[in-house]
């Protein structure tokens, strides 16, 4: 896989998350207790053996570059290759809504990419979990002869039905995919684009200029769809676990599937750990009037209350006769005594005083924003 | 290099023998503790936190684990462009070389090391203790009361005074008498194992104890009276924080104890002064239905479906479904099969307790240990107090 540039394209949407993405791009939000979103996909990659990786960081991304920092935690703080960044050339682009799609960022780091080592590029988002081995799906590439190769799931092998927004794609029986289709709002049995591509540098490069030349700017709809009988285009079929990220609900619903033993074990260790940013938090600490079921907790929380199918992060606090059911609890959140959430996502640093009860529907969670006092 | 004023030479070379099987091949400094972290923590994020950055870790037992554990250092900010931390281990010379002697003997073969940076004072640690301390305000009370050597001291209760090393102080608290281990205690004061030199002055004396064959090469049987006797300004600076040397087993497992109580001495959550560790990469902990958890520090990666009472996980251990755990202590990577019953015990690292065992008894005063990687087979009965190895 050294012969493998990996870029994470941060060009996802990222006004399905609302509150969540207020602050921070899709890529840092807070995810499976100690991680962010992005952790997925770098740690797949560096435990696939890609060591040279860029960023097109899209939008807020100071979030993103707090966590990443040099790389060091993924191993890919290096003289050669490593982490890079591909931040936008121009706010000014944003403001005024013209940075027309995510080709046109590429096309302004097109020297970078050319000047890479590598003769290969693997491509893929951050809203995807899963735990991917990519030298399968390289392998996979190499011995087809393909030019494109797309990575897909069945969505009916999927446990949670939250497509609604994706990307599908049919393939025949020789794996070559005949069609393809974005952000169907039914989407219903189909396979699931992963929006992860592995490409020759140089065909990529030719994509880029080419599209951009004829004012086309849509990596997938552009790139891909409208050269679907010009390449020889497969799908690589993952069978293993996948979430994707494209909606509050699908997030709690994500968060939630980590408490099955087999997705924890599968998306935690299977082919490596997942990497993240450190912190010297002491273990979890739980006091004499802990009650905790069916939930995962991160170090440096200290519970005296009762936690039910429930996702704690990083250092959150849970007062004597605290009742949480249902809920995720983001970094540093503090729930006082005798209060009591059921179907809640509290972002980091929120406050919950003492005896308040806050109850969301199971199929509509409700969201406490980030350092809110409730 | 670039000069520094006080250098941190922290000793780890200590084989810790009195704890038995866990230091079997692992320096002392190494030893696990409170859930996450090795006992060198403690000294290196005191270190850091006080604002020192140059750092030698002098390392002889079993060094292994040790040195692989500090590496270059990062996981406590003191990987440095000027400073950092440095590992010594005994080396060859010209003339032969030899093993450190013992702890002033350590110092003495690093000179060359400590010249380099012509530093005005040394700070002289040992890596094997447990406690937040501020040096910074030891090395201030130092130069304040312009003394060539300062000791920090603990209040210790009476009774316990004759297992320490005790300091007779005047009014102004310096030391006019050192004596160790005394049957008969005149004061309560008992030195931490931290020291502030003057190193012009240590120099000095490390010199002339090595011309003495029948010494012992030790700071506190040696080096301190033969600074006292010749009349040296040692002062005594007092520390009132909680401070623990883990010389034992059942001390180890007593200072993790200390840990689960409700006001611990010793609070490893507030942000204050941080403990840095290396920190492992792996998934919160899960916490099945049909776990119980009360009192008890767990760490990441842990798997829970049984019951933990009034204890310490470390990280990535497994704990069946019906299985028990009381009053224990059990090192990162074990696995407890469902229904075995460990009470009052130490488990190893990787060790694994099969199903339906009992691990030790709650109404024995002894710790029950057994040993890393160890497999206790199905149904078996370790009784209370043993150490399996």
């Amino acid at each position: 896989m050294n012969n493998v540039l990996g870029i994470i394209n941060l060009h996802e949407d990222e006004k399905l998350l609302k509150e969540i993405t207020r602050h921070r791009p899709l890529a840092a939000v807070p995810f499976g207790g100690r991680f962010r979103l992005i952790d997925f996909v770098l740690s797949n990659m560096v435990n696939s053996g890609i060591h040279h990786v860029g960023i097109v960081a899209k939008s807020k991304y100071r979030a993103l570059m707090d966590h990443l920092r040099s790389g060091k935690e993924w191993d890919l703080a290096r003289k050669r290759n490593g982490l890079f960044m591909m931040p936008p050339p121009d706010h000014i682009h944003y403001s005024n809504s013209i940075y027309k799609g995510d080709l046109e960022h590429f096309h302004n780091h097109l020297d970078s990419i050319k000047k890479s080592q590598q003769h290969y590029v693997l491509i893929a988002g951050s809203h995807t979990i899963c735990n991917l081995n990519y030298s399968d799906v390289f392998k996979f590439h190499v011995d087809n002869q393909a030019d494109i190769t797309i990575v897909y799931k069945q969505e009916e092998s999927c446990p949670e039905k939250y497509f609604a927004m994706a990307t599908v794609l049919k393939v025949d029986g020789e794996n070559r995919v005949t069609d393809m289709e974005v952000k169907s709002d039914k989407a219903a049995g189909g396979n699931i684009c992963m929006e992860t591509f592995v490409i020759a540098k140089e065909l990529l490069l030719q994509i880029i200029e080419d599209c951009v030349a004829r004012g086309e700017f849509d990596f997938i709809k552009e790139g891909i769809i409208k050269n679907l009988h010009r390449y020889k285009i497969y799908g690589y079929r993952y069978d293993g676990y996948m979430a994707k990220i494209n909606s509050i609900q699908a997030y709690y619903q994500a968060n939630m599937s980590l408490l099955l033993p087999e997705v924890w074990t599968e998306l935690f260790s299977k082919l490596g750990p997942i990497y993240t940013k450190v912190k010297d938090t002491p273990p979890a600490n739980y006091r004499e009037y802990a009650r905790v079921q069916n939930s995962m907790i991160a170090n440096g929380c200290i519970i005296d209350g009762t936690v039910e199918n429930s996702i704690l992060f990083r250092g959150v606090k849970v007062q004597k006769g605290a009742y949480i059911k249902n809920s995720i609890i983001m970094q540093k959140s503090e729930v006082g005594s005798g209060a009591m959430l059921e179907n809640i996502i509290c972002d980091k640093d929120v406050k919950i005083t003492d005896g308040k009860r806050l109850v969301g529907d199971p199929n509509y969670v409700m969201v406490i924003e980030k350092g809110m006092v409730v | 290099m670039r000069r520094k004023e006080c250098l941190a030479m922290i000793l780890a070379g200590g084989q810790g023998s009195r704890l038995g099987v866990l230091t079997k091949s692992l320096a002392k400094p190494a030893v696990p503790f409170g859930g996450k972290y090795r006992l060198i923590d403690f000294t290196l994020s005191n270190c850091y936190n006080s604002g020192f950055d140059t750092v030698g870790v002098l390392t002889q037992y079993q060094p292994l684990e040790l040195h692989s554990y500090i590496g270059i250092g990062s996981s406590w900010d003191l990987d440095r462009n000027d400073g950092g931390v440095y590992i010594l281990p005994p080396f060859v010379q010209q003339n032969g070389g030899e093993w450190y002697k013992g702890t002033a003997n350590a110092i003495w073969q690093n000179a060359g090391f400590i010249d380099q940076f012509r530093p005005t004072y040394l700070l002289v640690l040992s890596g094997d203790h447990i406690y937040k301390m501020d040096y910074s305000y030891m090395v201030d009370f130092h130069k304040q009361t312009e003394a060539d050597a300062t000791i920090a001291v603990l209040e210790v209760a009476w009774p316990e005074a004759s297992r320490f090393g005790i300091m007779n102080t005047d009014k102004d608290n310096r030391i006019v008498e050192f004596e160790e281990k005394p049957s008969q205690p005149k004061n309560n004061l008992a030195s931490m194992g931290v020291y502030v030199f003057n190193w012009e002055v240590l120099r000095w004396y490390l010199a002339e104890d090595e011309r003495n064959k029948a010494s012992a090469h030790d700071f506190g049987k040696n080096v301190i009276p033969l600074m006292l006797q010749s009349g040296r300004k040692m002062m005594a600076y007092a520390f009132d924080g909680y401070w623990k040397d883990v010389g034992t087993l059942e001390s180890l497992w007593e200072a993790n104890m200390d840990l689960l109580s409700d006001k611990p001495k010793l609070d490893l959550y507030t942000p204050d002064w941080p403990i840095y560790s290396v920190n492992l990469q792996a998934a919160p902990q899960l916490i099945s239905p049909t776990a119980k958890l009360s009192r008890s520090m767990v760490s990441l990666g842990c798997f829970v479906l049984g019951e933990v009472e009034n204890s310490v996980l470390f990280s990535g251990i497994y704990v069946g479904e019906g299985a028990f755990i009381k009053d224990s202590v059990i090192l990162p990577g074990a696995k407890i099969c469902a229904g075995a019953h460990v009470e009052r015990a130490v488990v190893g690292q990787q060790a694994v307790i099969e199903a339906g065992s009992r691990i030790g008894d709650g109404n024995k005063r002894e710790i029950t240990v057994v040993a890393e990687r160890i497999t206790v087979p199905e149904n078996s009965v370790i009784p209370g107090g043993t150490v399996v190895e």
